[in-house]
């Protein structure tokens, strides 16, 4: 039986679709991302707390969800829509279709709508709060409700997606993140007491930022992102990571603080939101995108070697050029829109970048960020 | 870095004739190069033997040689050239193996020519398999299991390693010819001969069958920093076994998983830098096996590809431009994306929507022909479909194909219930060997209630598509069920309207007609709205207006700007024989006409391989089916001022009573006058007001009209349906029995229309014109003499400019006529008239045979050969500019002469007689120029890739008409040196004459016979014009066989007079004098052309 879903934006505009996965009423940040592939990553991915996330490619669900290629342990994004939801899985991996995935995790979802006109509706006007509900038809309370609902700017979402208790990690990558000839040296050979020692922090981590920091040699402990700079250096980290993780950087002023006094300890590596807490805590500005980079095909170029990465990426905040202090510069640029895409401390080993090297979803340019990683830890912990 | 300043001067090398697997996409690729480089302020010499393209246009590029390619032509062109670097990897597989030629024969190193793009020895390791293979190994790829060989000993080692079945695949082939599976013995020896004797280098590959696998094309690009770009993933609808030119594809891939896709996305970066292509695109294909996941690439193509120029606009990036940009030094970085403007070309497109595309058959001109689809390429052309989701995208692609569908079924070639309908065995028959048709019956089965996965077990085709298409059926049977329009909900109208469902199939299913349909959807707000193709999924604003339709709420097209025309132009859809690149050289020029008059120009078309269909041709670029509703749709969006209906071919030619129905102005000639062109009582009204004679006629509805109408017009008769291009089911008969059998089929092929009754007229002279009329005076542009005789299709002869055989006065009187027809018709821009001129009693008497008013096959021949741009010039006739006003007073005098040749497709085609006749047959075609008609000949053969043998053993077997003409043909090749050999008649005729011959034994005659001697080499040339036709004559089988081993073979008398004076004439001529057009045109001739 056809079930009918809305979204309504805070501007007005209503879209009228098809419900899929679960029933309910939403509210979020009405985004997009633009990857042809990888739902089920994006999906699951922490950094869309707080969001209703729209997929530019019409076709979604066609290869059905399976139990490995996930970020998480559920998805955490508060909707999700689409032009067309497949009704089957085909993919001899796949364990079960879209939909049953995503009514067992209570995600609500919306098919059957022009996903392009909303699309060009948030490019023209900008990122808008809106609410997606199966349950209420009335177009003119949903829009109130848009307008009453929240939105990013100012919360703090890290709290709702941060692991309750530290873990060590022990999960290598997918057999299927690489070709069979250039798979990474196999980290189990080196006895873990022998190992460099990361600590990262977790504000909503991407699960193969882990995966990355174990296949590269090192040791893993994942701790929660609240926790204080005396409990990580407790663990005695020769590395500290600091992950991506939802929404707005200002309001995290426990993070910012934690790393301010983490900077000159050990080498420090950060992604997205990571990459913004440590600009924060070196005393650079954010400011909130028209509306946000999502997807897999950004073109990012080093400005040191003038190659250029095509990257996955997942943000609304960027840090602001203007206000980048003096210890920091930029070594990363998006070459779309010239925004700072990564930056790095001129005298200590520290540094981050925006986009996402782990990938997953997208492409597998930037791995070599989790190499310089390892060996700047390697290097810090036999100095 | 910028553009490199050490290299002043490129070459660029062109694709050719239009050949299967080697079509318009290398117009379109070479067009976009030559625009790049030239905007970069290189000089550009282009060397192409193809007239059809817009590339050899004299304003394209600085130095445009139309000549043969091959490696001492080409040679010839360089040392007068001198240019600084020839970019070999635009012009398909012919323009590589040229320029590899040319670095084999030192011709490179000698002239110190850098190659640009791709290195030879880069080319080299992409191109052998063995190499390759070595390549693909030290990057940790899995390839097929296999070796290449060069014996058949060899290969039959290897088929004892891996096992049956097994591919066969030359080497250095284009599409793929001869690359096929072997499943026993006895087919593995045929095929491994075949092969190796079609591969240049004389080496196949014999590997693992890996059939059934998923299919996969990824489109790579690099620059000289290695930066490396994915342009477009490709899911192959139809699995491995079917080469990727005969598979229904699809953009982007469907069914992998992001873990899948960057695994592929990983290894095709590792391909293009081991395999070491520096700067360019490269397409890799790669397969999947399904049950499992294990990747092996299959090959790489380093260099732009027909499914680059389907990237190229599936995407909106300009793959062509960009590798001409990255081959001077630019990086990726550097260069803009034209669409988004803001953004560079470094970034990976990004669609959401999804593009079908579907390839065309001509299977119904091969009738001899194995119809059943394997590694070896066979169809003719493509058709491509955008749409928000795959089953809009395939229904709009099944309609563009043109074959009388509207969709996936319910139209009217629909067999489902009908007495036709297939029996479950005949499907499980069509589904489990791939063949045209197995699209159709993967519906028969649905219909038929056969499961998603019972069909995959037949097909292995992906169950997401199948699904796809069950999804199709059952809206299908919901609306059938539904029972009328009335009972039909508007959401439910918009879904079916959003499954790509056309009006026509609505239309059957609920028995009524189109127009109503189209009328209540209206009424209810049922609307096509139209998408921008942005390379970007709308993250960023596009400002390339590349559009297609859906059933979506917001629409994106432009508004009109106030005070400016809008002209619309309706293409000629997916090339088919009969109809290809040379109407996509008129539309373009339409659009070229237009924009220089400032009227904004509207393109409307659905064939990827086309330059119509790049973004910069035209204003606005539709990419739609050709069908009435779509063309509608587009009308009642756009509301244009007039549309363009003589430029496509015959395609939008059907379109126009419709159209015209609609209130939708139609430029240019009136469609009644088109019409009446068609009509046979007011044609002959016209000629008898003209005072024109045309051959005795008569028109049939009926099989007993069609014999009493032959009683009157006698025998020879030439039947032929009418509305139909291309000579389809047009034939000479020359009984009662004969006229029977081609009647009957003939009605089959006119769909309701009559078949026309004329009589032949034996040994005419043909002659084709083409002229232009604006109501007040007519320009001809060119009188075309055909080499072959009346009888063989227009578009199959080789024919000449200015006549080379016919006296003035017999010209004169032909342009007269074309005049006065113009005229007294009221054509307003191109028109085309067939002639025969018959020698009768002693004077000349010329016969009109048929005037179209539109575009023909032969303008841009034309245009080349006389340097007046006469599509243009109809264009601007057509919006109003007269030609006084174009200053074009009088009709071009050719100040050379140029011969046409066409080109076939016959090696594709293993077993069919290659004799020429009425029904076209070719694919493409070649020019050779010249001062002289002999050497214009020569270059015209050379390019057609006849060689003509300069010394050795030619075979002779002419039919009986033929025989006065054999001793002086026998005897000019004896004086030459020739030996000759002949089956008895002809030995007979040439001993009685004294003319040396060694008599052969016929196939029936036993061994050794003339077959044998074709096999062991021994005949360098056949001329042997029919007396019978059919691949099981003995003489069909020579010809056949001619085909195989790759021997020449002249199979009309006039053809082979011409050959003979052109051998003479190369007897002469030592090396092959090369002109560039820019030198043969005045500067005037050309300053108009802009």
């Amino acid at each position: 039986m056809k079930r009918v879903a809305k979204l309504a934006l805070e501007d007005g505009t209503v879209f009228t679709g098809m419900a899929f996965g679960a029933d309910g009423e939403v509210d979020g940040e009405v985004c997009f991302n633009t990857s042809m592939t990888g739902y089920q990553e994006i999906l699951t991915d922490p950094s869309y707390r707080g969001q209703i996330v729209t997929m530019t490619y019409p076709e979604i669900g066609n290869y059905g969800v399976n139990d490995e290629d996930v970020e998480s342990p559920r998805p955490f994004l508060s909707g999700f829509v689409v032009r067309e939801a497949s009704r089957i899985a085909s993919n001899f991996r796949a364990q079960q279709r879209l939909d049953e995935y995503l009514h067992r995790h209570g995600i609500v979802g919306l098919a059957g709508i022009d996903t392009r006109a909303l699309v060009r509706r948030i490019r023209i006007h900008g990122a808008m709060k809106g609410v997606l509900s199966t349950q209420d038809t009335d177009e003119r309370r949903l829009v109130e409700k848009a307008k009453a609902s929240p939105g990013l700017i100012g919360r703090d979402l890290v709290r709702e997606v941060v692991p309750q208790e530290p873990r060590t990690w022990d999960e290598p990558l997918s057999p299927w993140a690489h070709l069979s000839g250039d798979a990474p040296a196999d980290a189990n050979t080196i006895p873990p007491d022998q190992r460099p020692h990361i600590v990262a922090l977790d504000f909503g981590m991407k699960w193969n930022i882990a995966r990355h920091l174990f296949t590269s040699g090192a040791r893993v402990t994942v701790v929660p992102g609240t926790m204080s700079a005396d409990d990580v250096l407790r663990y005695e980290p020769d590395g500290v990571f600091l992950s991506n993780g939802p929404g707005d950087p200002e309001p995290l002023d426990y993070a910012i603080e934690t790393i301010r006094r983490l900077v000159d300890r050990c080498p420090i590596f950060g992604i997205c939101l990571g990459h913004q807490l440590l600009s924060l805590a070196c005393g650079a500005r954010s400011f909130k995108l028209k509306f946000g980079h999502r997807g897999a095909n950004q073109p990012v170029m080093n400005l040191k070697t003038k190659r250029v990465e095509i990257t996955s990426q997942n943000h609304g905040f960027a840090i602001d050029a203007d206000s980048l202090p003096d210890v920091l510069e930029v070594t990363h640029i998006n070459l779309n829109d010239e925004t700072i895409e990564g930056v790095r401390h001129r005298e200590l080993p520290v540094y981050s970048v925006q986009y996402h090297p782990e990938a997953s979803a997208g492409p597998h340019d930037s791995e070599y960020l989790f190499g310089e990683f390892f060996r700047a830890v390697s290097q810090a912990r036999q100095a | 870095m910028p553009r490199r300043d050490d290299i002043r001067k490129i070459m660029l090398i062109g694709s050719g004739p239009i050949v299967i697997g080697q079509a318009c996409e290398f117009d379109y690729s070479g067009t976009q190069a030559c625009k790049a480089l030239r905007e970069e302020g290189y000089e550009v010499v282009l060397v192409n033997s193809n007239p059809a393209t817009i590339m050899t246009d004299p304003n394209m590029a600085d130095r445009t040689y139309i000549e043969p390619l091959r490696w001492d032509v080409v040679a010839e062109i360089l040392r007068r050239e001198r240019p600084d670097a020839l970019l070999p990897t635009l012009g398909g597989q012919t323009g590589l193996n040229l320029a590899m030629d040319l670095h084999h024969q030192g011709v490179l190193e000698e002239l110190g020519v850098e190659m640009i793009g791709a290195r030879a020895d880069v080319i080299a390791k992409a191109e052998q398999r063995e190499l390759f293979k070595e390549a693909m190994e030290r990057i940790g790829l899995e390839v097929c299991r296999g070796r290449t060989v060069r014996s058949l000993e060899d290969a039959r080692r290897v088929a004892d390693e891996i096992g049956l079945p097994c591919v066969v695949r030359p080497s250095f082939t284009l599409g793929g010819t001869g690359s096929s599976v072997a499943y026993n013995r006895e087919e593995f020896d045929a095929l491994v001969s075949r092969g190796l004797k079609e591969s240049p280098v004389h080496e196949v590959l014999v590997e693992e069958s890996i059939h059934g696998w998923k299919e996969f094309e990824m489109e790579v690009m690099r620059d000289a920093d290695d930066n490396v770009v994915i342009i477009c993933s490709i899911e192959n609808f139809d699995p491995m076994g079917v080469h990727t030119g005969d598979s229904i594809t699809v953009a982007p891939a469907q069914t992998l998983t992001d873990k899948e896709y960057q695994r592929m996305r990983d290894a095709s970066l590792a391909v293009i830098r081991e395999i070491g292509v520096e700067t360019g695109g490269s397409n890799i294909q790669f397969a999947i096996d399904p049950r499992t996941g294990r990747m092996i690439v299959i090959e790489m193509n380093p260099r732009v590809s027909r499914s680059s120029a389907l990237a190229s606009k599936a995407t909106g990036f300009p793959i062509a431009k960009i590798a001409a940009k990255l081959a001077v030094g630019y990086r990726l970085h550097e260069l803009p994306n034209d669409i988004t403007r803001e953004t560079r070309a470094c970034f990976e497109p990004t669609i959401d929507y999804v593009v079908t595309k579907i390839p065309r058959f001509a299977f119904e001109k091969f009738p001899e022909a194995d119809a059943t689809l394997t590694t070896q390429m066979k169809s003719v052309g493509e058709t491509m479909a955008i749409g928000r989701t795959f089953k809009e995208s395939f229904q709009k692609a099944l309609r563009g194909l043109e074959v009388g569908s509207f969709g996936f079924g319910c139209d009217g070639k629909d067999l489902w219930g009908t007495p036709q309908q297939p029996s479950e065995e005949e499907i499980r028959a069509k589904l489990a060997t791939p063949n045209a048709e197995r699209v159709w019956y993967l519906r028969y089965a649905l219909k038929s209630g056969m499961s998603v996965d019972q069909i995959y077990e037949l097909t292995h085709i992906d169950p997401w598509f199948l699904d796809n298409l069950a999804e199709l059926v059952e809206m299908e049977d919901r609306l059938r069920a539904a029972g009328s329009l009335d009972a039909v909900d508007d959401a439910q109208l918009r879904e079916a309207k959003q499954f790509g469902f056309s009006d026509r199939q609505l239309a059957t299913l609920f028995c009524t007609t189109e127009q109503e349909v189209r009328a209540e959807r209206k009424r209810r707000g049922v609307v096509a709205t139209f998408k921008a193709v942005d390379t970007c999924a709308a993250e960023f604003e596009a400002y390339t207006p590349y559009y297609y339709s859906t059933y979506e709420e917001e629409d994106e097209t432009p508004a009109k700007q106030p005070g400016r025309r809008r002209i619309m132009i309706l293409g000629g859809g997916p090339n088919r024989i009969g109809q290809g690149i040379e109407f996509d050289y008129c539309c373009c020029h339409a659009s070229f006409a237009l924009r220089e008059m400032g009227i904004e120009s509207v393109m409307v078309n659905s064939n990827p391989e086309t330059v119509s269909t790049d973004y910069d041709t035209s204003d606005l670029l539709f990419f739609e089916p050709l069908t009435a509703e779509d063309v509608m749709n587009i009308y009642d969006r756009l509301q244009p001022d007039g549309v363009i209906v003589q430029f496509g071919g015959q395609t939008p030619l059907n379109l126009a009573r419709a159209l015209e129905t609609h209130g939708v102005p139609i430029l240019g000639t009136s469609v009644d006058t088109i019409e009446d062109a068609e009509d046979r009582e007011k044609f002959q009204q016209l000629l008898r007001r003209v005072g024109l004679k045309q051959p005795a006629n008569g028109i049939a509805r009926t099989m007993a009209q069609a014999r009493s109408e032959a009683d009157k017009v006698g025998f020879p008769a030439l039947v032929r349906p009418s509305f139909v291009l291309g000579g389809r089911a047009m034939e000479i008969c020359y009984d009662t029995v004969q006229l029977e059998r081609f009647v009957a089929e003939a009605f089959v092929v006119a769909q309701g229309q009559p078949v026309l009754i004329d009589r032949f007229l034996e040994d005419a002279t043909e002659v084709d014109v083409d002229a232009v009329c604006d109501g007040q005076r007519v320009v001809v542009c060119g009188v075309m003499e055909h080499i072959e005789e009346a009888g063989v299709h227009s578009g199959d002869s080789a024919c000449c400019i200015p006549p080379y055989s016919l006296p003035g006065p017999v010209v004169e009187e032909i342009k007269e006529a074309t005049r006065r027809l113009a005229m007294q018709m009221g054509v307003r821009g191109l028109m085309n008239v067939q002639y025969a001129v018959k020698k009768e009693d002693g004077r000349f008497n010329v016969y009109v045979l048929e005037v179209n008013p539109r575009a023909s096959r032969t303008v841009p021949f034309v245009a080349k050969a006389t340097g007046l741009p006469l599509a243009k010039v109809a264009a601007k006739v057509m919006a109003g500019v007269s030609l006084a006003e174009q200053g074009i007073d009088r009709d071009p005098i050719p100040s050379h002469v140029s011969v046409k040749e066409s080109v076939f497709p016959f090696s594709r085609f293993a077993g069919v007689d290659i004799v020429l006749g009425p029904e076209m047959r070719s694919t493409g075609e070649v020019m050779g120029i010249s001062e002289r008609f002999s050497i214009a000949f020569a270059k015209s053969q050379l390019a057609a890739g006849v060689v003509l043998p300069q010394e050795g053993t030619i075979f002779l077997s002419v039919a009986r008409r033929g025989k006065p003409h054999v001793v002086e043909l026998g005897r000019r090749l004896v004086a030459m040196g020739y030996r000759l050999v002949a089956t008895e008649g002809t030995a007979r005729a040439l001993e009685e004459a004294g003319i040396a011959v060694s008599r052969v034994k016929k196939i029936q005659e036993g061994n050794p016979n003339m077959l044998d001697y074709l096999i062991d080499g021994r005949i360098q040339l056949i001329i042997n014009t029919p007396s019978g036709k059919g691949a099981r004559t003995d003489e069909g089988r020579i010809r056949a066989a001619a085909v195989a081993y790759g021997v020449p073979c002249i199979t009309t008398m006039e053809a082979a007079l011409a050959a003979v004076r052109a051998m003479e004439a190369l007897r002469e001529e030592s090396t092959m004098h090369v002109q560039p057009v820019q030198d043969r045109f005045p500067k005037k001739t050309l300053a108009e052309a802009e």
